[in-house]
């Protein structure tokens, strides 16, 4: 700490005598950061790798998602079909490659894009306050008395023949409202903080405000939720497909692999564990490169204290 | 009372102390994040004595004497004894000690709302301790005797204000309550953590009166921790002193007063800006406390002690008395040096000399910015769905001043009074409801949006709370930035400015990338005036720039603000609630009372001839850090507090607790019930108050 006391005692010149080198920007001390902690590696590299394989699996692989080995049908994990098969001959690894490419596009784009949606909805609300406030809220809670399956299934004929495209539509826009209000109740006690008046009476304009100061300092709860999204919507997915959504056969996702595999759990395990081992794993690594990340964008927390 | 008994049952010896802490240790956390909080304190307390405890910030106070009365997490590992009429409560049983806490030692803590249970009206809450304590009362017998309470700690109408709910209580009135509590039972000590901390000048001295009576009614022994040595002065019988978790010097309150022997008390003392001298600059005490997770072997003030030598390093000084005061103690190797003489106080912590002399640089006095007859009503509303307005809220009500260029303009009053509404208004930049705001010449009604932005430039602010107004998660370069970003600046000039301007308050360049957190808080108030200036600004709105930092901290950032006005010649609009920094740093002064001005002038006339009764007033309840001037003081205290500024008062709005108003004679009453009093000249101040020119307040002032 000498370095604090020093600066104290340092005497009060009217000209910068030295050319400092550049100060760092708030993006790079995060990353920084970030590189420090290995919970970030391995978080990541586990990510990379599963997308890696979720790309590459099947390129040296024999059978592919939709082939049909009649000649072994039901049959344990073996040295031809990795992962086992099911009961008319399916391969289990290569369902599970693809619908992991499914899942994984559902459960990434989902769970930031409602964190996202919510963050700045619900700042935009706390922040502007007033009938802006009103209506804002008034909207979000519209939408969270909605039922939104119901909605759905009157859709059901509009959307029959789309992909399951529009199911993460769907999910995305059904999943950030509690959050949003949240952030928002938040959002209106940072503006009163000091140091949003004092961007305000510098003329900093709303929208940056928001980037800059609201945003970063709610930060914790949107990565949270993200992650734990990430997770959700993979799961919601399989919902959806069982009343006949989203993932439809002969496709596959690993929802669909999971809801299959289920009843078959202790007679024939291999066609569940396979599918929730991945994606138990995925969630974990997602949750732990968040977690990373959480402390990362936060100054306060452990690693860099000293 | 019953004579004390000792453990062993015998008679005690003529003065058994109510409280004994012995060699008491708090450590929080284990392995690296080790916090010793408290290490090793020792101290005791006679019957009926008034012990002041007083440390900077985060010096262990509350956690030692939480740990005496067993509030502490059961996270903290407390080793050593603290013995209350000779029982050991560190052994006693939780049971067993709430029927000691509440009864026989009762604690009044810094925030008194959160220390209140919201749910339930005063007047039960104080019978409730009663009944808790004494099975046989009854409940009309509590009740009544919790109006008795609250009427011997001054509330008006007692009966009346029984019924009410904390949240309906002002600050004053709350700590007050707080104190009919600790007092409901007749108590052998109290404990007060900081109990003025939160409440204006005037409201402290009236609390710090009623504190002395009820000691006086219960005979009970006082200990009182602060951070403010003034507080303490009057006051106290002894003082013991805290730095790093433990105690460094403790004596009586005059000789630790008049002859500290120690250099951290002596820093202290100095430190503090005084009524008395207005000219001089202060004497900063650098640095800030060390981290108590790891301290290093020695002498814990080393690092910021003038006098150190290379033995303070090697082991830490124990607190050793003299033969001829052995109850006067300090821990410092030198202290022989410094009581004997051969180290004058002066010579430990000289005065700095001022960077420039003269007179600013660029300033001819010129206008710069100007109020006319400012006003900020809000409207009050009631009903949930259909707002309906119930009342009008005269936070500013005709405000009117003028700064010049070079000069400090000191804004001061207690709170709630419109200080900080007549700031954000002058912020804004907006047309106000009612008057005129001219900076620089211009009405800023008239201003188009770029010119707005523009002018924002040229005005700038600085806050009270360090903490609360810097972003915590932007690091400290684009903290200091942030106004250039407004203005187009490009980056790589962003960051010549920016390092200048660090130099500038005092901080390295090369911390530009660390977070706010890792700062002092004197060292983040720095932060918030680079900030301030990096715009190169003429105009700085200081809104309470100091009134969170440890005094020791202040005294820097002041002579800060004063080296940074000469050398850029800067004006300033200076909030404050503490009249001695304004003595100190501002030209004029402007008292406000309810949304007004009501007495004006430059610096050395209000202060050293206040006209108006409520400066007089204000300056009176200022304490001062010298125990003989203190206690021989005369104080003009207000009755009660600063009445809603919803109200409509027909004539003085100060009537209701002006001290003069109560010795005038009837017909004289009647022109301030019945004519407002406006800013009028008196030699040469402005005063609104009929009666200025009277003198039987000011003769008792000025003895003080
Ligand atoms: N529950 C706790 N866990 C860990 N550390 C603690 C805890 N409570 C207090 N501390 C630490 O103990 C030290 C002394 O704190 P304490 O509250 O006694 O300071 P203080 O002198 O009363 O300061 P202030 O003037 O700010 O009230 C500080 O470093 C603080 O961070
Ligand atoms: S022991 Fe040394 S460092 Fe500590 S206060 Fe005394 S002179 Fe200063
Ligand atoms: S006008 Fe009357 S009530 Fe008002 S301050 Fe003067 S003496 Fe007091
Ligand atoms: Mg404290």
């Amino acid at each position: 700490m000498s370095m604090v006391e020093d600066a104290q005692v340092l005497p009060v010149t009217p000209k910068a005598q030295k050319r400092t080198n550049r100060p760092t920007s708030r993006g790079r001390l995060i990353f920084a950061k970030l590189a420090r902690t290995p919970r970030f590696w391995v978080g990541t590299l586990t990510l990379l790798v599963i997308v890696l394989w979720a790309l590459f699996g099947l390129a040296f692989y024999a059978y592919n998602a939709t082939s049909q080995d009649v000649m072994s049908m039901n049959t344990a994990p073996t040295g031809n079909h990795w992962f086992g098969t099911d009961e008319i001959g399916g391969d289990i690894y290569a369902q599970t490659v693809v619908g992991l490419r499914k899942s994984l596009l559902i459960g990434f784009v989902v769970g930031p894009v409602s964190a996202l949606l919510a963050g700045f909805i619900g700042a935009l609300a706390g922040y502007l306050g007033g009938v802006w406030d009103r209506v804002i809220v008034w909207f979000i809670d519209l939408l969270l008395v909605l039922p939104a399956l119901y909605i759905l299934i009157m859709l059901y004929p509009l959307i029959k023949g789309g992909s399951w495209v529009i199911v993460m539509v769907y999910l995305a826009i059904f999943s950030w409202m509690i959050l949003a209000r949240v952030i928002r109740a938040q959002t209106s006690s940072l503006r009163d903080r000091d140091f949003v008046k004092a961007a305000r009476f510098m003329g900093v304009k709303t929208s940056t405000i928001i980037r800059r100061h609201i945003i970063p300092n709610v930060s914790s709860l949107l990565i949270i939720d993200a992650t734990l999204g990430v997770g959700a919507a993979i799961l919601t997915e399989t919902t959806l497909s069982y009343f006949g959504f989203g993932v439809q056969p002969p496709d596959v996702s690993l929802g669909t692999l999971l809801s299959s595999g289920t009843g078959a759990a202790t007679t024939r395990p291999w066609l569940f564990i396979f599918p929730a081992a991945i994606l138990v794993i995925t969630v974990l690594a997602t949750s732990l490169a968040g977690d990373a990340l959480r402390d990362a964008v936060d100054p306060t927390s452990g690693a860099n204290r000293d | 009372m019953t004579e004390p008994l000792t453990i062993t049952g015998k008679r005690a010896p003529a003065v058994t102390p109510v409280l004994e802490v012995d060699n008491l240790s708090v450590t929080f956390g284990r392995g690296a994040n080790e916090v010793k909080a408290v290490r090793g304190v020792s101290y005791h307390v006679n019957p009926g004595e008034f012990l002041g405890i007083v440390g900077e910030s985060g010096s262990g106070k509350s956690v030692s004497s939480m740990a005496v009365m067993g509030l502490l997490p059961s996270s903290a590992r407390i080793r050593g004894s603290v013995r209350f009429q000779g029982r050991s409560l560190l052994e006693c049983s939780d049971a067993e000690l709430s029927g000691i806490r509440g009864k026989d030692i009762s604690m009044i803590f810094q925030d008194p709302l959160s220390a209140l249970t919201p749910v339930y009206t005063v007047g039960h809450q104080i019978a409730e301790g009663l009944l808790l304590h004494d099975k046989k009362l009854s409940r009309q017998g509590a009740a009544a005797r919790a109006v008795e309470l609250l009427k011997l700690v001054g509330i008006p109408s007692p009966e009346r204000r029984a019924e009410a709910f904390p949240h309906e209580f002002s600050g004053g009135m709350r700590q007050r309550a707080m104190i009919a509590i600790a007092i409901a039972n007749d108590p052998q000590l109290i404990i007060a953590d900081e109990p003025t901390t939160a409440l204006d000048v005037t409201i402290q001295a009236q609390i710090l009166e009623v504190m002395q009576e009820a000691k006086e009614i219960t005979g009970a022994a006082v200990v009182l921790i602060t951070h403010d040595l003034g507080v303490v002065a009057g006051n106290a019988d002894r003082i013991a002193v805290m730095y790093a978790g433990r105690l460094v010097e403790t004596g009586g309150v005059d000789e630790v007063f008049h002859a500290p022997a120690m250099p951290y008390t002596i820093g202290l003392l100095r430190s503090m800006p005084s009524m008395a001298s207005s000219q001089s600059r202060l004497v900063p005490l650098e640095g800030r406390p060390p981290s108590l997770a790891a301290l290093p072997p020695g002498c814990p003030f080393a690092p910021r002690c003038p006098l150190v030598i290379d033995a303070c390093r090697e082991a830490e000084p124990a607190l050793s008395g003299t033969e001829e005061h052995p109850t006067h103690q300090a821990a410092c190797i030198r202290s022989s040096e410094i009581t004997s003489g051969k180290l004058t106080r002066s010579e430990v912590f000289p005065r700095p000399a001022p960077v420039l002399e003269g007179a600013p640089a660029g300033t001819d006095g010129r206008e710069v910015l100007s109020l006319k007859g400012l006003v900020r009503h809000f409207p009050l509303l009631k009903g949930a769905v259909f707002k309906r307005q119930i009342g009008t809220v005269r936070a500013v009500d005709g405000v009117s001043f003028e700064l010049g260029s070079g000069q400090t303009l000191g804004l001061v009053g207690e709170s709630g009074c419109g200080k900080s509404t007549t700031i954000m208004e002058i912020l804004e930049l907006a047309k106000p409801q009612q008057g005129q705001i001219r900076v620089n010449g211009v009405d800023v009604a008239d201003l188009s949006k770029r010119d707005r932005l523009k002018m924002r430039r040229d005005i700038q602010v600085v806050f009270q709370d360090p903490m609360a107004s810097i972003d915590p998660r932007l690091p400290v370069h684009d903290v200091i930035a942030e106004p250039l970003t407004v203005h187009g600046v490009s980056k790589k000039d962003q960051q010549r400015k920016v390092a200048e301007m660090m130099e500038l308050v005092g901080l390295d360049p090369e911390m530009a990338s660390r977070y706010p957190h890792e700062f002092s808080g004197g060292q983040r108030q720095r932060i918030g005036i680079a900030r301030a200036l990096v715009t190169d600004p003429k105009i700085l709105v200081l809104d309470e720039p100091v009134s969170a930092l440890d005094v020791s901290i202040q005294a820097g950032v002041i002579n800060l603000l004063k080296d940074l006005q000469l050398q850029l010649g800067l004006s300033y609009v200076f909030v404050a609630h503490d009249l001695a920094v304004v003595h100190h740093i501002a030209d004029h002064v402007a008292v406000m009372y309810l949304g007004r001005i009501v007495e004006y002038g430059t610096s050395d006339d209000v202060f050293s001839r206040p006209r108006h009764p409520y400066t007089q007033a204000l300056i009176s309840a200022v304490p001062i850090p010298d125990p003989a001037l203190e206690r021989t003081r005369v104080r003009v205290l207000l009755d009660g507090d600063l009445p809603s500024p919803t109200d409509d008062i027909p004539g003085c709005n100060f009537r209701s607790r002006c001290p003069l108003y109560q010795l005038l004679p009837e017909e004289q009453r009647l022109r301030c019930r019945d004519e407002d009093p406006s800013l009028r000249t008196v030699d040469d101040t402005s005063v609104a108050c009929h009666y200025a020119e009277h003198d039987a307040l000011i003769d008792t002032v000025a003895k003080r």
